[in-house]
């Protein structure tokens, strides 16, 4: 294994070579195990996604060619001690979301109490007036939420963003493990590890326990999706069939007698909860976008009368904002009375002067992000951007500082994967998945692990070349 | 079910059975071509395009009728958006649309399937290739209809995937027949002589037949036998008495499902009723080529019939 360079974490092999406490039933194993064996398992993984199409597609690309997102075969682990304090922190930042949101929509007390500026929602376009006063059945606004996490040490680990409208990857989550289990069942013989499976079964009991009181005692779930060309439909369509819930189209539905219903072979049939794909914008084009032929007209008022449950609820985007996001550590002190146990990446919000002079200041040291930008895409790495590019953003900044935040550049901690070298350090995240309902919050222990390939990089998004580790939380 | 799911499996069905029925087509006329000289040739091409319905694109495209340009055309040529590479692909997006109703063996079948020929495909098939492409084709093809059923449930979408495929062998297998009765004997003089023979050998190859039929008819090749096995005989399982029992079945398994008939099942029954309880003298006697062209159009209107039924558009 390449020596780790000792500003950056590594999860597997502590500075002086000794295996971290994580890792050694795995390494364990990997020593009796024959290199090039283990290469071709590698191939062997890809072609074994292929074949079941687990494929995703790249917008913005002329040949609509499905890719693979890389897989690579050496698990991420975490103890299961690790993950305990993780998930406490993820429980508490949920919870806090759902209450900030509730309180947005309704009193305001937040805005009142001066800890969060009304400016930052009031010409936000996640922010949507229709929800005004409006309480989505169980009270509950982020069915299914996706947090970004990094580690830079033994216990630092921060958020770096929160996904609260429709977080994507808990397929890969799933096939990840799949795929592993099919490979190297003996390796799971030896090591115990927290199952994911039952992540489908539970989001299918989360999402009926925020159906609509009254209406059913057998509620029908549908997953609405934009259709085949989207770069996440194989999700889509893998949720729907594990769930055994329909798998719609906007074409596929329609509003009559006060209810959303699909065609089916029999004639119209109401749905209770839809766990939408779609964007709020393209929910309902008699209220939001005009155009959109993906979502269903009049959907919203069927939704307002309280007939409907729409998963995530609309407006939830706020919660994705990243002038939002540089809030949350007042947020969660806001709403639990208890200081964050996971804390915020440091973040300088470029809307206020004394911000803006400090990034342009250190422009070459920092990560600059588009406020509403995701997927990697529109944003600068300092230490790595060319002076053209630096130059480029500059500008781009001075003309529009309240569009962007900057964070540091951190230390991400690296995790090896297999290269045709042997094991090399490569950066890593982390996206647990958590589900909420009224009965309460469930977090799967573990998550989608994504990987910077490329040697040295820090952008771990796969529309950007990353590629996804299964992730182990270990049952001790 | 979704009506647009339903939709969905009926065509990936029907396209299936579509590239599979092409790839015989061509691996007949293909033999064809080989045992005779060239101007024989040049008809037997034609009358393949013709079956296929693809004889003025392709004369947009070339002056000649070789076995290259037109293997290439049927097969994977961008001027055709009727390839058997299109089908397939086709297919395979409606296998990916309805993704939730099918296992995971189809949907494995119909991937890999489409995997293959897209590779094979790739370059123009010389002509030494062409016999392993065309059953490349046929067995991809059996493998998505073996893998439907050996995986699949009993229920709608095997009901619909089944009326799919047998609608569309119904309209290939009467295509291939009248082509040949119609438009290839040049006169009736023809009739018995050696080339006619051929002829007809060559419909029983196209539907895989001619195994069967030589053992159930000792060597006896004329007409009127050969008719009465690809229209009426319902054990031969390209033949369109066989594909309307199968009709029969599935749509009556629909209809029981959804507690009662439609149109869809009337128009049927009266399809059905032409093959049933009649003699091939009857055929002969109104025509086979007019018979065939009444068949051809009523099949079609059942597809109609059961879109309509069955809400495959809103």
């Amino acid at each position: 294994m390449n020596a780790t360079s000792s500003d950056q974490f590594d999860e597997m092999q502590a500075p002086d070579g000794a295996v971290r406490h994580a890792y050694r039933d795995y390494q364990q194993w990997l020593s009796e195990q024959d290199q090039a064996w283990m290469r071709r398992k590698g191939f062997e993984a890809e072609s074994f996604f292929r074949r079941t199409g687990i494929t995703f597609n790249v917008y913005g690309e002329d040949d609509a060619e499905e890719r693979l997102i890389p897989f690579d075969i050496v698990p991420r682990i975490l103890t299961g001690s690790e993950w305990r304090r993780l998930s406490r922190g993820i429980e508490q930042r949920v919870r806090a979301l759902n209450a900030f949101m509730h309180d947005l929509y309704h009193r305001q007390e937040i805005i009142r109490s001066g800890r969060l500026p009304e400016r930052l929602f009031r010409h936000n376009s996640a922010w949507l007036p229709q929800m005004v006063g409006f309480t989505p059945p169980g009270g509950v606004y982020t069915h299914i939420v996706g947090i970004d996490l990094v580690r830079t040490g033994p216990d630092e680990f921060l958020v770096l963003e929160d996904n609260a409208r429709t977080p994507s990857g808990v397929s890969y989550m799933l096939e990840n493990r799949e795929t592993m289990m099919a490979m190297f069942p003996e390796l799971f013989a030896r090591v115990k590890v927290q199952p994911v499976s039952n992540y489908p079964r539970r989001l299918g009991k989360s999402l009926a326990a925020c159906a609509p009181a009254g209406l059913s005692d057998n509620p029908t779930i549908a997953v609405l999706t934009p259709g085949i060309y989207n770069s996440a439909y194989f999700e889509h369509a893998f949720l729907a069939d594990q769930m055994g819930a329909e798998l719609v189209e906007g074409s596929d539905l329609r509003v009559f007698d006060g209810r959303v219903q699909m065609r089916t072979t029999r004639g119209y049939h109401p749905i209770d909860v839809l766990y939408r794909r779609v964007d709020d914008d393209f929910l309902d084009p008699l209220t939001f976008n005009p155009t959109s032929v993906l979502g269903v007209p009049g959907i919203m008022d069927v939704y307002r009368a309280g007939r409907v449950t729409i998963a995530n609820a609309p407006g939830t985007g706020i919660g994705d904002d990243k002038a939002i996001y540089s809030f949350m550590p007042e947020i969660v002190e806001f709403y639990t009375g208890e200081k964050p146990i996971l804390p915020n990446v440091q973040t300088w919000r470029c809307a206020d002067a004394d911000s803006l002079k400090y990034v342009l200041d250190h422009l070459t040291e920092l990560v600059v992000k588009e406020v509403h930008g995701s997927g990697g895409y529109g944003m600068l790495i300092g230490p790595a951007a060319s002076k053209r590019e630096l130059v480029e953003f500059r500008a781009k900044l001075e003309a529009n500082p309240a569009n962007y935040i900057a964070q540091p550049t951190l230390a991400l901690s690296t995790c090896p994967i297999l290269t045709q070298r042997g094991l090399a350090p490569r950066h890593v995240d982390l996206r647990p998945f958590v589900l909420v309902s009224p009965d309460g919050v469930e977090i799967t222990p573990g998550g989608l692990t994504r990987v910077a390939l490329k040697k040295g990089s820090l952008v771990v998004n796969s529309s950007q070349g990353g590629g996804t580790k299964d992730s182990w939380v270990l049952d001790d | 079910m979704l009506g647009r799911v339903a939709n969905g499996i009926f065509w990936m069905y029907r396209y299936l059975e579509r590239a599979e029925n092409t790839a015989r087509l061509l691996a007949a006329g293909h033999r064809m071509a080989l045992t005779r000289g060239p101007d024989a040739e040049t008809e037997e091409w034609r009358s393949v395009l013709h079956t296929l319905g693809l004889l003025q694109s392709y004369e947009a495209s070339f002056s000649d009728f070789s076995g290259a340009h037109v293997s290439d055309f049927v097969l994977r040529s961008k001027a055709n958006p009727e390839n058997v590479l299109s089908m397939f692909e086709r297919a395979r997006v409606n296998a990916r649309t309805c993704r939730s109703a099918i296992t995971l063996e189809v949907w494995e079948a119909v991937n890999e399937g489409w995997m293959t020929l897209r590779d094979m495909l790739a370059r123009p098939v010389r002509e030494s290739g062409l016999g392993h492409a065309l059953a490349a084709v046929r067995r991809e093809s059996t493998l998505a209809r073996g893998a439907t059923h050996g995986s699949m449930m009993r229920n709608e979408t095997y009901y619909f995937a089944r009326a799919g495929t047998f609608l569309e062998r119904a309209d290939n297998t009467a295509r291939i027949l009248d082509v040949k009765y119609y438009l290839l004997l040049p006169s009736l003089s023809y009739v018995g002589t050696v080339l006619d023979t051929a002829q007809w050998d060559n419909v029983l190859r196209s539907l895989s037949g001619e195994r069967a039929y030589r053992w159930l008819n000792a060597g006896r090749m004329d007409a009127r036998s050969i008719a009465q096995f690809v229209v009426l005989d319902d054990r031969f399982p390209r033949s369109l008495a066989f594909s309307y029992a199968t009709m029969r079945e599935n749509l009556g398994a629909l209809a029981r499902l959804h507690g009662h008939e439609g149109p869809a099942d009337a128009l049927m029954r009266q399809v059905d009723q032409q093959l049933t309880g009649k003699t091939i003298e009857e055929i002969f006697d109104q025509g086979l080529h007019e018979f065939l062209l009444q068949f051809i159009l009523r099949n079609r209107s059942v597809a109609t019939a059961i879109a309509e039924q069955y809400r495959f558009t809103a």
